[in-house]
């Protein structure tokens, strides 16, 4: 083979400029935002014990339910309030219902969708809580 | 006879799923409107375009306002808490130009708002009135019919609703409403201007915005309707003088639009082009 | 065979760059219009549509106007179109990718444009809209790579295309009946709101289409040696001229029919488009379209006088001068003054005059460069693909 040393060159620099950006997302980021583990750890609200759903479906299908409820609100004028796990009445409704025991977006919602790069278009419409200074502040 | 003319046209369109050439179904659904129509709607209709009309069976919930017009006319200024109510509450944004506008509710001169009840000699009281338009949450809506993916429809109490999260953003709903009821997002209604500032002055934290590239309208205040609450305006126009609008029930004998219709005499929005409007005027 | 779309002469490869140019400009523009929101063009609240959809419109037409050499060859074994009738197919194939190009450019939101099939609705007229235009590309790239591979190959085309062709005839047919069913079916629009819309649509699209394939067939002549042939290009004469005359039947009768009952609602829009049309609550005179709408009227009448002319005096000169007449009018009273004049008054009586936006014209002539590169490729190999198979003929 000819130029044998240039493709190894050209390799290697493929390798390190692969290998840069793991190094970048370790070295950089809101640690305060991860578990010890590494995983994103979204802040539970405080004083609400359970969802509407149980956490493990909340986790992977939470945007399932809120097309469900987008559907069933908007579409079918289904607007009756929903019982969480622990007995509590939520309006069904992202902005109004999610948002009002999730107060800070910052904390719940991003620090997944930024660890998983997705960007849902809910806030292009949905407004989020005002971020308080105390809900913004690391812990 | 609406029922059969419905259920062809359902018929037509599966057929049309199925694949046989849309020239033949786009015909088939023409011929089957003549017919079907036995006294046409579109010539001299007014008349049969009150309460359904075309000896409708009223079934479920139609929902309607009476707009009282000389109760506006009489408090100057009401109008406008209207439209301020409801488009502080809904996030309506003010871009500041007739180009980018997007109005819910607003007012215009009676020429404008019926041009076809319009005429040379009409009283001075009615040429400067300043009558208040909105979508007229028609009981057959073109723009429902226009669209491509539902994202515009007929909810079970009769409002024409938007659903913002389905809108592409083609506008054939706009060209379709012969109200002007229809606003589009030229433009991002979250930005500001060119001294920086919003173009949603107040942001309302309990209902969303929309994003550019949507179609939006006035939703009969669906959102409230449903707690038996009336739509903003109402309850806005009625803070000043009782009855200035009246919201409810169309199809509900005793409600009280259903008694007031019976009682007065209304107009609506061209009746003759069939779409049987659900907001009725009082001149 | 598509490797003959890589050889060319200066003037191919300088063409072709042109357009390419043209092309980029045309992105730089769109990114422009799709970063800030389609406020970017001149359409507005009350002139929701602009120059987008009645590109869009317009070329729905070029596209069904492919059927006049379509159908004459294959159903009627009309010889002398032979060489042509192929031009008529991939005509059909650009203006339809520009359609769907203007389609999307139009949109609000275009990233959502698979809506329209996710959640189909088929009370819509874009709905059946979108099955027919996608229908007719695949038909006509089906039939026209087909035909065309077999004649590279010297053989004749295989049987089973024969059907396929055959239904492209009524499906041309419907892409423009259904695009006039778009504006026809609309309460309201009373300028649209007319049974003969369809019918002169299809007139001004046989008369169009074929203007501007004839049109490039003639610069074909000059540039590459195709020579059409003195019978086809008489033929079309016919067509297009005769086509044109239905079409200004039929404004005629729309003419007729405002101005005779009087009835305003008819007449606004009329009186818009050729005398200009005061706005009752501002007092303002408002007639951006009138010297247009003039041109169309005189362009046209013209253009139909010259092209038969031509015919008599046997001058390709005046026969390009007559089809360019005809299709610029045409593209007057179609891409320009039926879509943005059904607008005009608004449901509330009002008048707003739309003006594009360089943006927006920056968009709608990178879709038309589009259009013309996909067609100069389409037709790159068409001349190849005639010339060898004409060369085998002699040599046998």
């Amino acid at each position: 083979m000819y130029d044998k040393v240039k493709v190894f060159i050209g390799l290697a620099i493929f390798v390190v400029a692969a290998l840069s950006i793991v190094g970048y997302n370790m070295s950089v980021g809101d640690k305060d935002g991860f578990r010890t583990d590494g995983k994103p750890g979204p802040e539970k609200p405080a004083g609400h014990e359970k969802c509407v759903k149980e956490t493990a479906y909340m986790q992977t299908s939470h945007m399932v339910l809120l097309n469900k409820w987008r559907d069933e609100v908007i579409r079918e004028g289904k607007r009756e309030l929903v019982e969480t796990v622990g007995g509590e009445m939520v309006e069904k409704s992202l902005q109004n219902g999610c948002l009002s025991c999730h107060v800070s977006k910052i904390k719940f919602c991003d620090r997944c969708h930024e660890y998983a790069n997705v960007k849902p278009y809910c806030w292009d419409c949905h407004l989020a809580p005002v971020e308080t200074p105390a809900s913004k502040e690391a812990h | 006879m609406d029922n059969t003319r419905r259920k062809f046209l359902k018929l037509a369109g599966l057929t049309a799923a199925a694949g046989v050439g849309a020239t033949v179904i786009g015909s088939k659904a023409m011929a089957s409107g003549a017919p079907a129509h036995g006294a046409p709607a579109g010539h001299g209709a007014p008349a049969a375009a009150h309460g359904g009309g075309h000896g409708d069976v009223a079934t479920g919930v139609r929902q309607a306002i009476v707009i009282d017009t000389g109760k506006f006319n009489d408090n100057p200024g009401l109008a406008e808490k209207c439209q301020q109510a409801c488009h502080s509450y809904h996030n309506v944004p003010d871009f500041g130009n007739p180009k980018d506008e997007i109005k819910w509710i607003w007012t215009d001169k009676f020429a404008n708002v019926f041009p076809e009840h319009s005429h040379y000699k009409k009283d001075d009281r009615i040429s400067s009135m300043d009558i208040i338009a909105m979508c007229n949450h028609c009981e057959n809506p073109p723009c429902v019919r226009a669209c491509p993916t539902q994202a515009t429809f007929k909810n079970a109490d009769g409002a024409v609703m938007m659903d913002f999260h389905r809108c592409i953003g083609c506008r054939f709903c706009m060209a379709a409403c012969p109200y002007g009821a229809r606003s589009f997002n030229w433009r991002s209604p979250r930005g500001v201007d060119k001294e920086g500032h919003p173009f949603i002055e107040k942001m309302n934290p309990k209902f969303p915005s929309r994003m550019r590239g949507v179609v939006e309208k006035c939703s009969l205040c669906s959102w409230r309707t449903k707690k038996g609450l009336d739509p903003l305006c109402v309850e806005e126009a009625n803070k000043t003088a009782a009855d200035a609008m009246i919201f409810g029930d169309l199809n509900d004998k005793d409600s009280k639009v259903a008694k007031l219709l019976r009682s007065k005499f209304t107009i609506q929005r061209k009746p003759a082009l069939g779409t049987k409007p659900s907001i009725f005027y009082i001149i | 065979m598509v490797n003959k779309v890589l050889k060319g002469n200066g003037l191919y490869w300088g063409w072709l760059s042109l357009l390419l140019m043209i092309m980029g400009a045309g992105a730089v523009s769109y990114l422009v219009q799709f970063n800030y929101g389609l406020g970017a063009t001149g359409m507005s609240r009350d002139v929701t549509w602009g120059i987008y959809i009645s590109q869009f419109t317009f070329l729905v037409g070029v596209a069904a106007g492919g059927l006049m050499l379509v159908l004459p060859y294959y159903l009627h074994d009309y010889k002398a179109f032979g060489r042509i009738t192929i031009l008529g197919e991939f005509m059909a194939i650009a203006a339809i990718v520009m359609c769907l190009m203007f389609i999307i450019a139009d949109l609000g939101q275009p990233m959502r444009a698979t809506n329209v099939i996710l959640h189909p609705s088929p009370n819509s007229m874009l709905f059946y809209d979108m099955i027919v235009l996608n229908g007719y590309l695949f038909l006509n790239v089906l039939c026209g790579t087909v035909v065309l591979h077999s004649e590279y190959k010297g053989i004749k085309y295989p049987r089973w295309i024969k059907p396929f062709i055959y239904l492209s005839i009524p499906w041309a047919i419907s892409i423009h009946t259904v695009t006039a069913f778009l504006y026809a079916g609309l309460p309201g629009r009373h300028f649209w709101l007319t049974a003969v819309l369809a019918p002169r649509f299809l007139a001004s699209a046989f008369a169009a289409g074929p203007a501007l394939l004839l049109i490039i067939a003639l610069i074909m002549q000059r540039t590459a040696g195709f020579n059409v042939g003195r019978i086809a290009k008489d033929k079309l004469v016919t067509i297009i001229g005769y086509a044109a005359i239905i079409n200004f039947f039929l404004v005629g009768c729309e003419l007729f029919t405002a101005y005779y009952s009087n009835m305003p609602g008819h007449m606004h829009t009329l009186d818009y488009l050729f005398f200009g049309l005061v706005d009752h609550s501002t007092g303002i005179m408002h007639n951006n379209l009138v010297p247009f709408m003039r041109a169309f009227v005189v362009m046209g009448v013209v253009g139909i006088g010259l092209l038969f002319a031509a015919r008599r005096a046997k001058s390709d000169a005046m026969l390009a001068t007559a089809c360019v007449l005809i299709f610029v009018s045409f593209w007057i009273d179609k891409g320009l003054g039926l879509v943005l004049g059904g607008f005009v008054p608004s449901p509330m009586e009002h008048v707003t005059e739309y003006v594009p936006t360089v943006v927006e014209i920056g968009v709608a002539v990178g879709i038309w460069a589009t259009g013309f590169f996909v067609l100069t490729l389409l037709y790159k190999m068409v001349v190849a693909v005639k010339r060898r198979s004409e060369d085998l003929l002699e040599i046998e």
